[in-house]
């Protein structure tokens, strides 16, 4: 097993014929895709079109059953070391610790990143500044409101400068007006040249990705830029793209 | 193996502990609830038994037996003038627990040197007790008539008697025979058994259930640093428990601590270290927090009650019983106790238990890690 990625690959994501398979449900149906650096890439679908599957493969939580994925150059099933070192990921279920403070959740996601003792501070106040919990340090993390949790979420899986962030449904249950301000963080990332992949079945999100995909039934039936999709179909919008798009498949499944 | 990231999970695990003042304090004062609970109301020795004696003889030899009863602290002795009817009626009612009926000879074949027996009416319904009766009754009535008829030679033989075979007992170890003195130590174990699944159970099936689990699956850390930084956590906590117990141990209940403390430390922290794997590892297996602890009870709890040799004597089990019973660690770790406690013994008698513990801990521990593993991947 080789620990060298590949050349020039740094948040670069790359899909090749990706399948899954639980028993006899197929979750991810040969879907193959590549993500640039610095890209906000959108998964759009509905519950069960395998969004998260696929994220979960490329996290290394999940081995793929067959096909090829690379992470930032490092193939997923073999090097899921290296890959777990340049991911940030964030879950659909809030997962930090609610009985921990913020800051020591910061801390404990310091400390099993690896982030270098003389970084640690410097990292901890960028994460509690880009979340606004300057204020909120030694608050328990179970008393914060649903939109700083998420925020504060994002901030734990970014300590690390990771080159590629992994975000499943990150705005779940979040109000519109804290969903506005996580958008806007992940634009200052993407920004700053992080990759960004990110599944919602929200339309309007859909909206503001550079590229989206729509995955059905574990199969991906688009892919290209928001513009790009509503222009190929004459709509004005991603939730019509979306409803068309799945009709036509439902159509042709009978 | 990086350090860093188990110590990280260490700090973050003693956070956890700290916040929860509920189990913490849970977790200091079960020692002390369960000590407390088998420690004075656990006692098998038998005193003050309630008792009747029907004197039919009434001479001065039959008087000095009944007095022989009542200086005694075995026995209560109710009355000396009772009747048969008497008699049964307080077997039956629960108010005696034997009652002795001295026949109208006892005195006169005791002065001609005969034996003399005396008849002892007893309630076996717990047999227990009533088998260790027995046994102070017939040991009392023999010392007795061994020294009467002892007297009576010298009498007739002037002063050189032959004397009649006396055995002088010895005890070693233990030497007032009291039972808190072994199950004082052999409730260490227990108890310790008893945290460390306690505390240990929940932790990995909290995780699963949080959804924390999948955060912690995505970075770097590993299986092995998860599990050695929870149990650093944890074993905290187990040797505050261990210390407190001995302490209590040795100045609640005056229990003898004759052995080398440097060596019951040191084996203490190999069976916590064993129990304290085998909660992550039940806990890693059920992935549901209730699961995870009524199986952590069951598994700690009862093996340790029963087959560790802590109450019921291992040796009297059959053999079935007594294969399995070489699987729980606790019953090496009771044994290890008691020789610490009231014998001194250390390394060099008690190496074969040390061995097994050793082993046991070491097994369960890369059980622990395998599973984790496992359900990783």
């Amino acid at each position: 097993m080789s620990n060298q990625a590949l050349p020039n690959q740094e948040g670069v994501v790359v899909i090749e014929n990706l399948v899954k398979r639980f028993d006899d449900f197929v979750a991810v149906d040969n879907v193959s895709l590549r993500v640039s650096k610095g890209e906000i890439f959108g998964f759009l679908g509905p519950n069960g079109a395998g969004k998260s599957t696929t994220i979960r493969i490329l996290c290394g939580l999940l081995a793929p059953t067959s096909g090829q994925a690379t992470v930032s150059g490092f193939d997923v099933g073999k090097q899921s070391e290296q890959v777990k070192r340049s991911i940030g990921y964030m879950s659909q279920k809030f997962s930090l610790y609610e009985d921990l403070k913020v800051e020591e959740n910061l801390d404990f996601f310091c400390g099993i990143y690896g982030v270098p003792r003389d970084r640690r501070e410097e990292r901890k106040v960028y994460a509690l500044k880009m979340a606004g919990l300057e204020s909120k340090r030694d608050e328990l993390t179970g008393r914060l409101a649903g939109g700083w949790k998420q925020r504060l979420a994002l901030g734990c899986a970014i300590l690390h400068e990771p080159p590629i962030l992994f975000l499943d449904e990150p705005t779940s249950g979040v109000d519109p007006v804290a969903r506005r301000t996580f958008w806007d963080l992940i634009y200052d990332l993407s920004e700053a040249g992080q990759t960004v992949f990110v599944t919602t079945h929200y339309m309007d999100e859909a909206e503001y990705c550079h590229r989206t995909a729509l995955l059905y039934g574990g199969r991906m039936i688009a892919m290209d830029t928001p513009r790009a999709l509503k222009q190929a179909l004459g709509v004005h919008s991603m939730e019509e793209v979306f409803i068309t798009e799945i009709e036509r498949q439902e159509a042709r499944a009978k | 193996m990086n350090l860093r990231r188990g110590r990280a999970v260490g700090r973050k695990e003693l956070l956890h502990i700290v916040r929860d003042s509920r189990s913490l304090s849970m977790a200091l004062l079960v020692p002390f609830i369960m000590l407390g609970l088998f420690g004075y109301a656990l006692s098998l020795d038998v005193n003050h038994l309630p008792m009747m004696i029907y004197d039919q003889d009434r001479t001065a030899t039959s008087r000095d037996l009944v007095e022989r009863f009542r200086a005694t602290s075995y026995f209560d002795v109710k009355s000396s003038e009772a009747t048969y009817q008497e008699i049964e009626a307080a077997i039956n009612r629960n108010k005696i627990v034997l009652g002795i009926v001295i026949p109208p000879d006892y005195g006169k074949k005791m002065a001609s040197g005969k034996l003399a027996p005396v008849q002892v009416l007893l309630d076996g319904s717990d047999s227990n007790t009533a088998s260790i009766a027995l046994g102070y009754v017939d040991s009392l009535t023999s010392v007795y008539s061994v020294e009467q008829i002892r007297g009576m030679a010298n009498q007739r033989a002037g002063a050189h008697a032959e004397p009649i075979a006396d055995a002088q007992v010895r005890i070693l170890y233990n030497e007032d025979l009291k039972s808190r003195n072994f199950i004082v130590p052999g409730l260490i174990a227990v108890i310790m058994t008893i945290i460390a699944s306690l505390l240990t159970s929940l932790t990995i099936a909290r995780e699963w259930e949080n959804g924390t689990m999948e955060q912690l699956l995505s970075t770097p850390l590993r299986p092995a640093e998860l599990l050695l930084g929870k149990l650093a956590a944890f074993f905290l906590i187990g040797v505050a428990d261990t210390v407190m117990a001995v302490l209590a141990g040795v100045f609640l209940f005056d229990v003898p601590l004759k052995g080398n403390l440097f060596f019951l430390g040191f084996t203490s922290f190999v069976f916590l270290f064993g129990a304290l794997s085998w909660g992550i590892f039940i806990s890693a297996a059920a992935k549901s927090q209730l699961i995870a602890y009524q199986i952590g009870l069951l598994s700690s709890f009862l093996p340790a009650f029963l087959l560790s040799g802590f109450i019921y004597s291992i040796d009297n089990m059959p053999l079935p019983i007594r294969v399995i019973s070489t699987f729980v660690p606790a019953r090496y770790y009771v044994s290890i106790l008691e020789g610490v406690f009231l014998k001194g013994t250390g390394f060099r008698v008690l190496w074969y238990e040390v061995m097994w513990l050793f082993l046991y801990s070491s097994v369960v521990f890369t059980m622990a890690v395998r599973k984790l593993r496992t359900k990783v991947a």
